[in-house]
């Protein structure tokens, strides 16, 4: 395949020079005379020639497959079909083993005989695509060439490809997007039928293992949301409280008080914790914060879990310093000298300018970084599941273990599931919830920066 | 400080190959200052004042006095060093990294350009008006109260009450705004806005106002109000101002200094300047020969 793209590329090459040359002896030498710059005429000719091809090619890719399973699965004996869907299934799939060879034991007659029809359409559809993929071009090319004249448009031509190109590829990010939500959705709204939306929005257990024998003990299924949401702000809050404090005033000393060259190194070197595998912030805080608490804990006469809201939260707010120090950092740089001097002239002292002067103006972008930095603690995941733990308690207290959202989700998900019972579909559930709360929080920053900005313009 | 080359020739476009001329006959060693510098009993002396950006000397030598109750007007093409000479006086150069200022600054017998004085009462005493009107984003009221908060001097709401009316009353916005002084400063006029300005400097009672071009980003009108309060304020202020217009020098001021190339090349009572210049340079300067 990756020779027929190559083909394809060869050809528009070179379509690309003659089409150049086309508009160049069209004109007479003459370039002036062109609509088009020779360039555009050339692209024109090369995008037809290599465009329709490439999208017969991925089209050919995609479908045949389907195509030639079809074509087999029609030609097997009556009584194989009969047996059923699944029966047919597994028969092409021995088929395909045979195919490609990977058939341990004597497959029979029949098998071996399709197998062989399989292999006769695996190479008719190749030879064809071959034949399209060299025919294809040079039709499209030759039909192009023809179209170039001193007066012809390639240019704009040109131009409303590269604009369809560029609205497919943003297209393909927000119908992804709004794929998720309504999947998410769905799911969710298969949950509600089985769980009531008031019992899992304002229920206070969470239990949801659900009985599979009738007999089964300890296994309630209670979907009560409630001690999830309250774990996740709890740490959070936590988190937020580390990261707060010392990403603004790490973001303040860097923008107010520090010589250039210190800026220049630490500036990265903070950023570089928000690069950190959150994976590797979650064994920190498992195996390192989380027994260091406890045994301080311990030292102090405090029953610490070893599993604590608070090595998680601890831990998830030095992960995100960064985003509240480099945001803050960036609308602090934003407040305009001409504030400083104002307040410097009127003999403010450098703390008075930030305190009363550039905080308060910056105020509105830093709420926003915050905000931004609150929904990335709720949606974190690898700290709270390796640090956090599972038991949903429903309590206040940091030094107890608590479990989060996103924590219930990855364990509802993990491992061998059945998909429809009220136990995965909780999942669903959850994460609808969750990305409510963040799109929310996300809209109120983006509100709160863009407000910001038309202070001073 | 930076300004087009385009704009500075806009009066007399035609003159910009002169410019390059003069600029180039220019030798680059001090020049003596024509006319007197010296006042008596000045408010502000400065003695051999030298200012280096790194490398770049930007001001070389400066005498010059202002005296009480008086306007003193610094014109001069562009990166003449007005600006510059003007932030010496209240140390805002400190706050330009590489900036080095040398030389005397006597303000009540002491020298405030000594690092062992404290900038802050010095501003204080040296209120400051920037070239782009510049309110906090506060309101009208807090942008007021922000100077005699900062230093404590006012004992009670009351007191900053008044202070607030009467350093928008000095500052000729008083009636303007009286009924929204709870409204953010940064949504009044361009005039308005440095109206502002100048009532948060006076608000904290300065001798001196320093001015930057105050004007230059306002209209014929709004420029005509502030230069009737500047001559206002003159009864209670010592008043510098940096200016590119010759005609605003000429309303307002008492004595002007005109620098080029970082020499201050005459200074002189400002009719007998502008009508009777003693240097070749003031009188192209002012009769728009270049500039």
């Amino acid at each position: 395949m990756l020779s027929l793209v190559l083909v394809l590329l060869l050809f528009s090459s070179i379509a690309y020079y003659v089409g150049r040359r086309r508009a160049f002896s069209a004109a007479g030498g003459q370039i002036r005379q062109l609509h088009s710059l020779p360039g555009y005429n050339g692209l024109y000719v090369a995008l037809w020639c290599g465009l329709p091809a490439l999208l017969v090619l991925l089209a050919w890719l995609s479908l045949e497959g389907a195509i030639i399973d079809n074509l087999v699965v029609a030609a097997l004996p009556r009584d194989i079909i009969e047996q059923g869907a699944e029966r047919v299934t597994l028969v092409l799939n021995e088929i395909q083993n045979v195919v490609s060879g990977t058939i341990y034991g004597e497959p029979d007659a029949t098998v071996l005989a399709a197998a062989e029809h399989y292999r006769q359409l695996k190479s008719i559809s190749h030879g064809a695509l071959i034949g399209l993929t060299l025919v294809l071009p040079l039709a499209a090319g030759a039909y192009a060439l023809r179209k170039i004249n001193p007066r012809f448009e390639a240019r704009n031509a040109v131009e409303g490809v590269i604009t369809g190109l560029l609205l497919t590829s943003s297209t393909i990010a927000v119908l992804t997007t709004v794929g998720i939500v309504l999947s998410v959705l769905f799911e969710s709204l298969r949950f509600f039928q089985s769980v009531p939306i008031t019992e899992f929005l304002f229920g206070l257990e969470w239990s949801p293992q659900t009985a599979i024998r009738e007999d089964q003990v300890g296994s309630s299924g209670a979907f009560g949301a409630v001690p999830l949401f309250a774990g996740t702000m709890l740490i959070a809050l936590i988190a937020m409280l580390v990261a707060v404090p010392i990403g603004l005033m790490s973001a303040i000393y860097l923008s107010e008080y520090a010589n250039v060259r210190f800026r220049a190194v630490a500036k990265p070197l903070l950023e570089i914790l928000a690069g950190v595998p959150t994976v590797v912030y979650g064994f920190f805080a498992a195996l390192t914060v989380a027994p260091f608490i406890r045994d301080a804990g311990g030292l102090l006469g405090l029953d610490v879990a070893s599993e604590s809201a608070l090595a998680a939260g601890l831990v998830m707010g030095i992960m995100i310093i960064p985003f509240v120090s480099s945001l803050s950092d960036d609308v602090i740089n934003a407040v305009p000298q001409a504030m400083r001097d104002g307040s410097y002239g009127i003999g403010a002292t450098r703390s008075e300018t930030i305190k009363r002067v550039i905080i308060p103006a910056a105020l509105p972008g830093i709420v926003g970084g915050i905000l931004l930095a609150v929904s990335r603690a709720i949606g974190e995941t690898m700290i709270v599941v390796m640090a956090a733990g599972l038991a949903a308690n429903l309590t206040a207290n940091p030094l107890e273990a608590v479990t989060t959202v996103t924590v219930q989700i990855v364990t509802l998900l993990v491992g061998d599931q059945e998909f429809d019972s009220p136990k995965t579909l909780a999942a669903f559930a959850l994460g609808l919830v969750l990305f409510v709360v963040t799109l929310f929080l996300n809209v109120i920053a983006l509100y709160i920066v863009r407000k910001y900005r038309e202070q001073y313009e | 400080m930076y300004e087009s080359e385009a704009k500075l020739a806009e009066p007399n476009a035609t003159m910009r190959s002169g410019v390059g001329n003069v600029r180039a006959t220019v030798p680059r060693e001090h020049r003596q200052t024509v006319g007197n510098t010296r006042v008596d009993n000045p408010r502000i002396r400065c003695n051999k004042l030298n200012v280096y950006y790194g490398d770049t000397h930007a001001i070389h030598d400066i005498n010059l006095d202002v005296g009480n109750n008086e306007i003193l007007a610094l014109i001069g093409p562009s990166g003449c060093g007005k600006t510059t000479f003007l932030r010496c006086m209240n140390r805002m150069n400190d706050t330009i990294p590489g900036c080095r200022v040398e030389g005397e600054i006597i303000v009540d017998k002491q020298n405030v350009n000594s690092p062992e004085v404290d900038v802050v009462p010095l501003r204080a005493r040296m209120g400051m008006v920037f070239q782009k009107p510049n309110p906090f984003p506060k309101s009208i009221y807090e942008n007021v109260a922000f100077g005699p908060r900062i230093h404590g001097l006012t004992a009670n709401k009351a007191e900053l009450d008044e202070v607030v009316e009467t350093s928008l009353v000095k500052a000729g916005l008083w009636d303007e705004v009286k009924e929204r002084l709870d409204q953010p400063g940064t949504g009044l006029s361009g005039g308005q806005q440095q109206r502002l300005c100048i009532a948060r400097a006076i608000a904290v009672q300065p001798e001196v106002i320093l001015m930057d071009e105050p004007c230059s980003a306002l209209d014929p009108i709004a420029t005509a109000v502030i230069e009737n309060l500047m001559v206002e304020l003159r009864q209670n202020f010592t008043i510098c101002i940096v200016t590119h217009s010759m005609q605003q020098a000429a309303r307002v001021s008492n004595r002007t200094a005109f620098f080029h190339l970082g020499d201050l090349i005459e200074v002189g009572e400002t009719n007998e300047l502008f009508i009777r210049p003693g240097h070749q340079l003031t009188e192209d300067y002012i009769t728009g020969r270049f500039g």
